[in-house]
């Protein structure tokens, strides 16, 4: 890739979500500046080879994007209304200063994480708007047609405009309700970067990962007073660091006791480290974690072992009480069950995780989970039958191949 | 922006009928803080009449035009900033009513 190139995919991960806001800002109308945006980008590409890059190419960007909306506004004569006039006479207005931009960035993606649209359409809006992905790739990391997820999108932006949905910062009251949604939303993108669903997907896919992490990043540094916030920033970090070692060179699945821990990022680890020690000082001074922190801080004991043996399965067991006491999920159930068999042995954790199978009887984690437990119990009969349920239910093609191979290996 | 704020009511499972007094106390809320447009609760479905005159003479039939268990019970009209001033009204007004609430803005 040429210099050029490698400035423009640069420029585009950094300054997209701010040029999109600050046309947002400006001009209040998602398609407008979305559009403007991408013609700004398509013109970088096309001029900087010859031009050069200008020294601060997100203002170039903006301005570019800015004059480009106002084409766009002149020649649909059914823009033109007084609204727009307006916005169009302010055509030289200085750059704003970084801070307002940032407030814009964070008031795009609670826009894009607005309650009142369908939590699919969330993910997608917000991975198009504040990420820059395009339609294409949104849709592959999804798995749905690229015109469905152009409707899902056209129909959002149209709902935004039509229902007025304000393009701000939800008020304190509505803050930590509405944090949360966005939080769920970057959380979504991870978990599908990370166990990527599909037999023609890759297993990981990176570039999921590494996008939901720079979004929580962003969140971080805006909004740095929260918790939950830094929590799963911590994890997505802790997780993220184990990434290399947990797929095998021949596409299979490797499981937490058996990865090599000297390939583990070191600096992600620390990175994460530092957070979770930030939030247990906030804990310790009585703000109560909440489940991002708890899975964090999991999360953190695991990657302070050197060796899995060294692994403190009772900090870990009493981490996964308190997620239980928060968040009463079968899943975090059948997460604390794992707990137990490294504590209380296998047999007690079956127990446990059998109480599961009304809730879970459809998740392939329970499965795998059960199989597991069986083959530690010497039941090669029952453990294989959960084995073959697992393959039947798992999505994801490193997991297929870690359990065919874990059942074929029962006598 | 004005909103079309609809109440559901459900026949197989219908809310409280005591609501009156709350929502009374609601719509003067919404009078003083200036949202208030307009609001108005309908009769029985078993009121209704559709009228079809797209044909050669007009039909009348009796009864809703959709017959489902969910119905609409009243709508109010309110006049607010956004929808999250709507909503945030909405979710109060679906308290005091003790029904579903539909938000839906005018063009």
């Amino acid at each position: 890739m040429s210099d050029v190139q490698e400035a423009v995919t640069r420029v585009h991960r950094e300054e997209w979500a701010r040029v999109v806001a600050a046309l947002t800002r400006r001009f209040g109308d998602l398609d407008i500046a979305e559009e403007a945006a991408a013609e700004a980008f398509a013109t970088a590409v096309e001029r900087w080879p010859a031009d050069g890059v200008p020294p601060n190419p997100g203002g170039w960007l903006t301005t570019t994007a800015a004059r480009k909306a106002i084409d766009r506004i002149r020649r649909e004569s059914r823009r033109d209304d007084k609204h727009k006039e307006a916005a169009m006479v302010y055509d030289d207005e200085p750059p704003e200063p970084v801070g307002a931009i940032d407030d814009d960035r964070l008031r795009l993606i609670f826009t894009c994480c607005h309650p009142a649209l369908a939590a699919q359409t969330r993910v997608a809006l917000t991975l198009r708007m504040v990420g820059g992905l395009t339609v294409p790739e949104i849709a592959r990391a999804f798995l749905v047609a690229d015109t469905a997820l152009e409707r899902r999108i056209t129909r959002a932006k149209a709902k935004i405009k039509a229902a007025r949905i304000p393009y701000r910062v939800p008020s304190a009251e509505d803050l930590p309700a509405r944090v949360s949604g966005v939080l769920a939303v970057l959380y979504l993108v991870f978990n599908e970067g990370y166990l990527a669903t599909g037999p023609g997907t890759d297993p990981v896919r990176h570039d999921l990962t590494a996008e939901a992490i720079r979004l929580t990043r962003l969140l971080r540094t805006l909004m740095p007073g929260d918790g939950e916030v830094a929590g799963l920033l911590a994890l997505m970090l802790l997780t993220e660091a184990r990434r290399t070692a947990r797929v095998s060179a021949g596409g299979e699945l490797v499981p937490l006791a058996e990865q090599d821990r000297g390939a583990w990022d070191a600096a992600l680890i620390a990175e994460g480290h530092r957070l979770v020690r930030e939030r247990l000082a906030a804990a310790a001074a009585g703000a109560a974690p909440g489940r991002y922190q708890i899975l964090a801080a999991i999360n953190a004991v695991h990657t302070s072992a050197r060796d899995v043996r060294d692994t403190d399965w009772s900090q870990i067991l009493a981490l996964y009480d308190q997620l239980v006491r928060r968040d009463p999920s079968p899943i975090v159930a059948l997460n604390r069950a794992v707990a137990v068999a490294e504590l209380d042995g296998p047999q007690v954790a079956l127990a446990a995780v059998d109480r599961l199978e009304g809730e879970l009887a459809g998740y392939h984690a329970y499965h795998a989970t059960r199989a597991d437990l069986l083959r530690r119990l010497h039941r090669g009969h029952e453990s294989r039958a959960a084995y073959d349920r697992a393959i039947e239910l798992a999505g994801n093609t490193a997991e297929t191949a870690y359990l065919t191979r874990r059942r074929d290996q029962l006598r | 922006m004005r909103y079309l704020v609809s109440v559901i009511d459900d026949k197989d499972d219908p809310g409280s009928t005591d609501r009156q007094p709350a929502i009374s106390r609601f719509n003067e809320q919404l009078i003083a803080d200036g949202y208030w447009v307009f609001a108005g609760g309908l009769a029985d479905t078993d009121a209704a009449t559709v009228v079809d005159n797209r044909g050669e003479q007009a039909v009348f039939s009796d009864g809703p035009f959709v017959e489902s268990k969910e119905y609409l019970a009243g709508v109010w009209v309110w006049e607010a900033p956004d929808l999250d001033v709507a909503l945030r009204l909405a979710a109060e007004a679906s308290r005091v009513c003790d029904r579903k609430i539909e938000v839906r803005p005018f063009q």
